[in-house]
C-alpha cells in the first residue's frame, strides 16, 4: 500500500481545552475516508491540523515519512498536495470562476498561463462548471461555489483532498451536486478524507470511516463495519440518535 | 460702473474676468496636492496598515517579535500624533522646523505635498487596517490552503478585497484634502483659499470673492465624488455575466447573455 500521510500521536489543544487527545491514522494512495462524528468532536480541527492552518500541540504527521510538523517538508509546498475544500467555500471574491482555478497554479506552481488555463478547463468541466468561467463568485449559487472550489483545489493536482463537511451551509436541494462531484472523484481513485454529515456518502462511497468522540478516534472499520455492527456503544448510539433525527 | 455702484452678481463677474486666471491656477493647484497627496497617503497607509496587521509567526525567534513590536509602536505613535493635531500646526511644524533645525528650505511645492501626504497616510492607516480586518478569514485560508505564501496571499486575495472595501473612504480623503489643502495658505502656498484671500483681500470683496471660490470648491469636490462612484461600479464588474455555450476548451466561442439579476443561477 502507498502511503501518503501517517498522522501519530496528534494532540491539540487550545488554551486548557484539548480538542484532539493521541490521534492515530493513516492514509493510503486511494482511500476514501469519511470522519462522522458529534458536534464539537475535533472533526475540523483534525483536518486544519493535517493541512497545517493550525498548528498542532504534540504528536506527528508524516507525509511519505517525513515529519511536516518538525519543518522536514516545505510548509506551503506540502499544502499544493494537500488540498482543501471548506464548508464555507472561501473562492477568492476578487477573482473569476476560471481565475479562482488559474491563480494558484500559476503562482504557486508557476505553471504557464495557457497550461494553467487549460488545466482550469479541464476540471471546470468535470465539475459542470465550465459555462460559469466568466461569473464571479457572488454570482453562483452555493452549489456551484463549491464545485468551483472543488476544481481549484484539484487544478493543483494534489495527492489528497481534505473536505470539511463540504455540504452543510448548502440548501437541501444542491447537496446532490457536490456530492455527485465527490463521488465521481472517489471513483476516479482521488484520495479523499471527508468530514461529513451525510451517512449515505459516508457508507456507500467511502472505503473506511472514522467515528471521532470527544477529540479521540473511538472507532475505525470499513463501512459495513461502524454501520452495521459497531463494537462502541458509543457509535452505536451515535448512529442510532443520527438516523431517528433524520 | 466703479465697483461700488455693482450690484452682487456683477461683481461676481467682475472677479471672474479680472481674476478668473488666478482662481484657476489655484483650483489646479489645489487639486494636484489633493491628488497626489491622497495617492500617497494610500500608499503609507497601506504600508503602514499592513505592518500593524502583520502577526508575528510562530517560528519568529525573540529578535524579530522585539522589532516587529518596535517597529509598530512607532507606526502606532505616527498615528495617534497625525490624526491628534491640527494639519495647519503640523505644515508650520514641518515646515519651518526643518529649516531652522536642520537648515533645509523646503520648496512650498514639496512642503506641501510631504505634509499632506503624512497626514493623509495617518488617517489611512487605521482605514486600511480596517479594511484589511474586514476582509473574510475564510478568503486568506482559501489562499493559503492552496499553497500561497503569506505575501502571495496579501498581494493577491486580501489587498484587492481591502482596497474595494475601503474605496468609500479613499474617495471622502480626497475630497477632505481638497477643502483641507486650505490650511497651506499658512506656509504660503497658492493654492486656492490663498487665491480667495488674495482677491477678497486686493478688491474689499468678500463675500462675492467667498461665494465665486465656495462654487468652484463644490464643483471641484462634486465631480470627483462622481468620478470615485464610477470607479467602485467598474471595480465591481459587471452585474451580468456571459454564459460560455461550449462546454469544451473553446471557451471564447459562442457567448450568451446571462442576467444573475433575473435569478438564472438557480
Ligand atoms: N480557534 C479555536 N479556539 C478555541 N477553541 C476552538 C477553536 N476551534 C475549535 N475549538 C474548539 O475545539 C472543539 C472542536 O471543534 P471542531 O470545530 O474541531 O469540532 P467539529 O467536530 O468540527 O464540530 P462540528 O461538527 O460542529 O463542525 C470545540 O470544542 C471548539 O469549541
Ligand atoms: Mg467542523
Amino acid at each position: 500500500m502507498d502511503e501518503i500521510l501517517r498522522i501519530e500521536h496528534l494532540v491539540k489543544t487550545f488554551g486548557t481545552n484539548e480538542v484532539l487527545k493521541d490521534i492515530d491514522f493513516t492514509v493510503s494512495k486511494g482511500d476514501v475516508i469519511s470522519i462522522i462524528g458529534a458536534s464539537g468532536s475535533g472533526k475540523s480541527t483534525l483536518l486544519r491540523c493535517i493541512n497545517m492552518l493550525e498548528d498542532a500541540t504534540g504528536g506527528r504527521i508524516l507525509y511519505h515519512g517525513k515529519d511536516i510538523l518538525a519543518g522536514e517538508v516545505d510548509e506551503d509546498r506540502y499544502r499544493t498536495k494537500v488540498g482543501m475544500v471548506f464548508q464555507s467555500f472561501n473562492l477568492f471574491n476578487n477573482f473569476s470562476v476560471l481565475d479562482n482555478c488559474i491563480v494558484g497554479q500559476t503562482h504557486v506552481l508557476k505553471r504557464k498561463k495557457d497550461e494553467a488555463e487549460a488545466k482550469a478547463m479541464e476540471y471546470l468541466s468535470k465539475v459542470g462548471m465550465s459555462q460559469y468561467i466568466k461569473a464571479k463568485p457572488r454570482q453562483l449559487s452555493g452549489g456551484q461555489k463549491q464545485r468551483v472550489a472543488i476544481a481549484r483545489a484539484l487544478a493543483m493536482d494534489p495527492e489528497v483532498l481534505l473536505f470539511d463537511e463540504p455540504t452543510s451551509a448548502l440548501d437541501p436541494e444542491m447537496v446532490g451536486e457536490v456530492l455527485d462531484v465527490m463521488k465521481s472523484l472517489a471513483e476516479g481513485g482521488m484520495t479523499m478524507l471527508v468530514v461529513t454529515h451525510e451517512m449515505a456518502f459516508a457508507r456507500d462511497v467511502s472505503n473506511r470511516v472514522i467515528y471521532m468522540a470527544d477529540g479521540r478516534i473511538e472507532e475505525e472499520g470499513s463501512p459495513r463495519e461502524i454501520f452495521y455492527s459497531p463494537k462502541s456503544p458509543r457509535t452505536k448510539d451515535f448512529l442510532s440518535r443520527f438516523t431517528s433525527n433524520k | 460702473m466703479t465697483i461700488a455702484e455693482m450690484n452682487f452678481f456683477q461683481r461676481m463677474i467682475y472677479i471672474i474676468q479680472d481674476y478668473g486666471g488666478s482662481l484657476l491656477k489655484g483650483a489646479a493647484t489645489t487639486m494636484v496636492i489633493a491628488i497626489v497627496c491622497t495617492l500617497l497617503g494610500c500608499v503609507i497607509g497601506f504600508a503602514v496598515g499592513l505592518v500593524q496587521t502583520i502577526e508575528p509567526h510562530k517560528k519568529d525567534g525573540i529578535i524579530r517579535r522585539g522589532i516587529l513590536r518596535v517597529v509598530k509602536f512607532i507606526l502606532t505613535a505616527y498615528v495617534e500624533v497625525f490624526r491628534g493635531t491640527p494639519m495647519m500646526l503640523q505644515a508650520a511644524f514641518i515646515y519651518y522646523g526643518t529649516s531652522q533645525l536642520f537648515g533645509i528650505n523646503l520648496g512650498m511645492w514639496s512642503a506641501a505635498i510631504i505634509i499632506v501626504s503624512i497626514n493623509t497616510g495617518a488617517y489611512m492607516a487605521e482605514t486600511v487596517r480596517g479594511g484589511i480586518l474586514s476582509v473574510d478569514p475564510g478568503q486568506k485560508e482559501g489562499a493559503r490552503a492552496i499553497g500561497m505564501s503569506q505575501p502571495q496571499t496579501m498581494l493577491l486575495v486580501v489587498l484587492p478585497q481591502a482596497l474595494r472595501n475601503i474605496m468609500p473612504q479613499i474617495g471622502n480623503n480626497l475630497i477632505i484634502n481638497i477643502k483641507d489643502t486650505c490650511v497651506l495658505s499658512i506656509i504660503g502656498t497658492v493654492e486656492l483659499f490663498f487665491t480667495f484671500r488674495s482677491i477678497s483681500g486686493a478688491l474689499y470683496m468678500y463675500f462675492e470673492a467667498a461665494t465665486v471660490t465656495m462654487i468652484i470648491y463644490f464643483v471641484l469636490t462634486f465631480v470627483c465624488s462622481r468620478l470615485l462612484r464610477w470607479a467602485e461600479s467598474k471595480m465591481d464588474g459587471p452585474s451580468n455575466f456571459d454564459l460560455a455555450t461550449t462546454d469544451t476548451l473553446a471557451f471564447t466561442s459562442g457567448l450568451t447573455r446571462y442576467d444573475s439579476k433575473k435569478g438564472g443561477t438557480h
